[in-house]
């Protein structure tokens, strides 16, 4: 497996808080990988890292042979690093199509603003929003606007996409439906990080697991060996939590 | 196409103005063309990119006293007007740099400061500049009507490429990433959008025309004067237009103009003494009734198929 992004004992600080603590991480091309961890254990802070929202403190990040640890937002989204937020973020009064077009035009695949109109409705009809193209993107419903997200991120050509919980706030059939988009675009050999809080969405879709917690990466592989992780179950749930499922299984 | 072609209209009918022969009509066109400049300029960083810029007056006042000394060193008079668009230009360049990673009333803030740090500047250097005395500038051994015609002329040809670049930008891919900034700097930054690069450009472009603008306001008096050059009200002024026309439009801010001009007549004949506070008035009626301009107005009266399905 050859690795795509390679993170060397990258560190974020706040102020006093290591949001982000000596993470050693590699993603290889094509790979599914979820990023999981409790509340506030800094995967978005991580995705931020990487793509140069908030850089390293310290630490080194690497996009196949490319240093991008210092690099702009814009200069490491043109390399084809794409992600999509936990909060969305469209062009509220821009319409859909627009929204996506600006995807396709600033990463440099599109020559004119037509040009990336004509791609934008590719992007709508695989996600499935073709029939709200001319809409203002503000009025679209949660469920919409997360596919909305997905849709302007694709329209990037990313190589490595991030998905940050682009899953919150769905019931149970829009997660159907999201995943369904997922998994076609892995199919496309586009390597993706899953940031997730849902344990079951996380492990239908993962290929590998690594998990954060206070910053800290404390376990990463296979998905059935990670959730028996002590450490992994001491996060989640509490040492005490632990100690007893231990006892149970022996 | 279209756009093309109203422009094309509306500059033989404003340039077949001085047939009429009514001198106090040519100089209202005058100011309205420049006003028109100022509106213009603004709306690239203002209305497109969303930045609140009162840095017009600095602009205007640079471009005035540019030309004004260069044509004192004996600069001819085309020279000298395109000096001051590009020193203009050049400032704004520099200055973008400087402020305009800042944001919301922090922009505002320490962009209405510029034009008070160059009258200052100004002032420091008499010998150069004439401080606050001001500045004359060489009279133009041409006919009082020719002089009208020569600078009406040159406000409405620069009011014209201003507006004329607006619509170049508003369909390029400049406009596009201007609107994307306008309404999520972040997310268009993590699109792939030079969003420093393009605030930049946009700010340049509020400058150069201005500038310029400035320079053949100069001639056109005759007289250059700190506190008339950086007026505080050459950096509202814009503002009002374009909030008066419509936001981030292509015709809106030449409309706002209008109005605006003949607006300050009848206001300014029937109520000297109060008419910055007229103007006060009209800016708070405005954002409270017609937020979006006059030309929102218009199209939401028109039946609007985009929506109809």
């Amino acid at each position: 497996m050859t690795a795509l992004l390679t993170l060397e004992g990258v560190s974020r600080r706040f102020g006093g808080l290591n949001a982000v603590n000596d993470v050693s991480l590699t993603v290889g091309k094509g790979e599914i990988l979820g990023l999981i961890g409790p509340n506030g254990a800094g995967k978005t802070t991580l995705i931020n890292l990487v793509t140069g929202v908030h850089p390293a403190t310290s630490g080194r990040v690497r996009f196949e042979d490319q240093d991008i640890t210092r690099m702009r937002p814009y200069q490491i989204a043109r390399l084809g690093l794409a992600r999509t937020f936990q909060m969305v973020q469209p062009f509220a009064r821009m319409s859909v199509v627009e929204n996506v077009a600006a995807g396709a035009l600033f990463c440099g695949h599109a020559a004119t603003v037509r040009e990336a109109l004509l791609i934008a409705r590719d992007h709508l009809a695989f996600t499935g929003l073709a029939d709200m193209a001319e809409r203002p993107a503000a009025s679209l419903t949660l469920a919409r606007r997360k596919r909305l997200e997905l849709a302007k991120s694709l329209a990037m050509r990313p190589r490595l996409l991030m998905l940050d919980e682009v899953n919150a706030g769905l019931n149970p059939t829009e997660i159907e439906e999201a995943l369904r988009i997922i998994r076609r675009i892995a199919d496309q050999g586009i390597t993706i990080i899953v940031v997730e809080h849902l344990m079951k969405v996380v492990l239908s879709i993962s290929q590998r697991l690594a998990v954060l917690h206070h910053g800290q990466l404390i376990a990463q592989g296979a998905p059935q060996d990670v959730i028996a992780d002590r450490r992994v179950i001491e996060a989640y749930l509490g040492t005490k939590y632990a100690a007893a499922s231990s006892r149970g299984a022996h | 196409m279209r756009t093309w072609l109203a422009l094309l209209v509306a500059a033989i009918v404003l340039a077949s103005l001085p047939l009429a022969g009514n001198n106090y009509l040519l100089r209202l066109a005058t100011t309205v063309c420049m006003y028109a400049v100022l509106a213009q300029s603004w709306n690239f960083i203002g209305g497109l990119a969303g930045y609140p810029s009162f840095a017009t007056a600095a602009f205007f006042g640079l471009g005035a006293y540019t030309s004004a000394i260069l044509q004192n060193h004996g600069a001819p008079l085309p020279l000298a007007w395109g000096s001051a668009g590009l020193a203009a230009l050049i400032f704004a360049a520099l200055l973008g740099g400087a402020i305009l990673h800042l944001r919301g009333h922090y922009f505002a803030i320490a962009s209405l400061i510029v034009a008070e740090m160059l009258r200052e500047a100004i002032n420091a250097a008499p010998d150069f500049t004439g401080g606050g005395k001001g500045l004359n500038l060489p009279v133009l051994s041409i006919s009082v009507t020719a002089q009208a015609q020569l600078f009406f002329y040159a406000m409405l040809t620069l009011a014209l490429l201003c507006t004329g670049c607006a619509v170049v930008v508003h369909r390029s891919k400049l406009g596009f990433g201007l609107r994307c900034i306008q309404q999520n700097e972040d997310a268009a930054n993590i699109l792939g959008v030079n969003t420093y690069a393009y605030k930049t450009a946009a700010f340049v472009l509020s400058a150069v025309f201005v500038g310029a603008a400035g320079a053949i306001y100069a001639s056109w008096v005759n007289y250059v004067e700190p506190s008339d050059v950086f007026d505080v009200l050459l950096a509202i002024k814009p503002l009002v237009m374009v909030l008066l026309g419509g936001l981030g439009t292509i015709f809106g801010p030449a409309l706002g103009a209008v109005i605006l001009l003949v607006f300050e007549e009848v206001v300014w004949r029937n109520f000297l003494t109060i008419h910055a506070a007229a103007l006060g008035v009209i800016i708070v009626m405005l954002v409270l009734f017609l937020p979006n301009g006059i030309l929102a107005l218009l199209r939401d009266r028109l039946p609007r198929n985009e929506f109809a399905k």
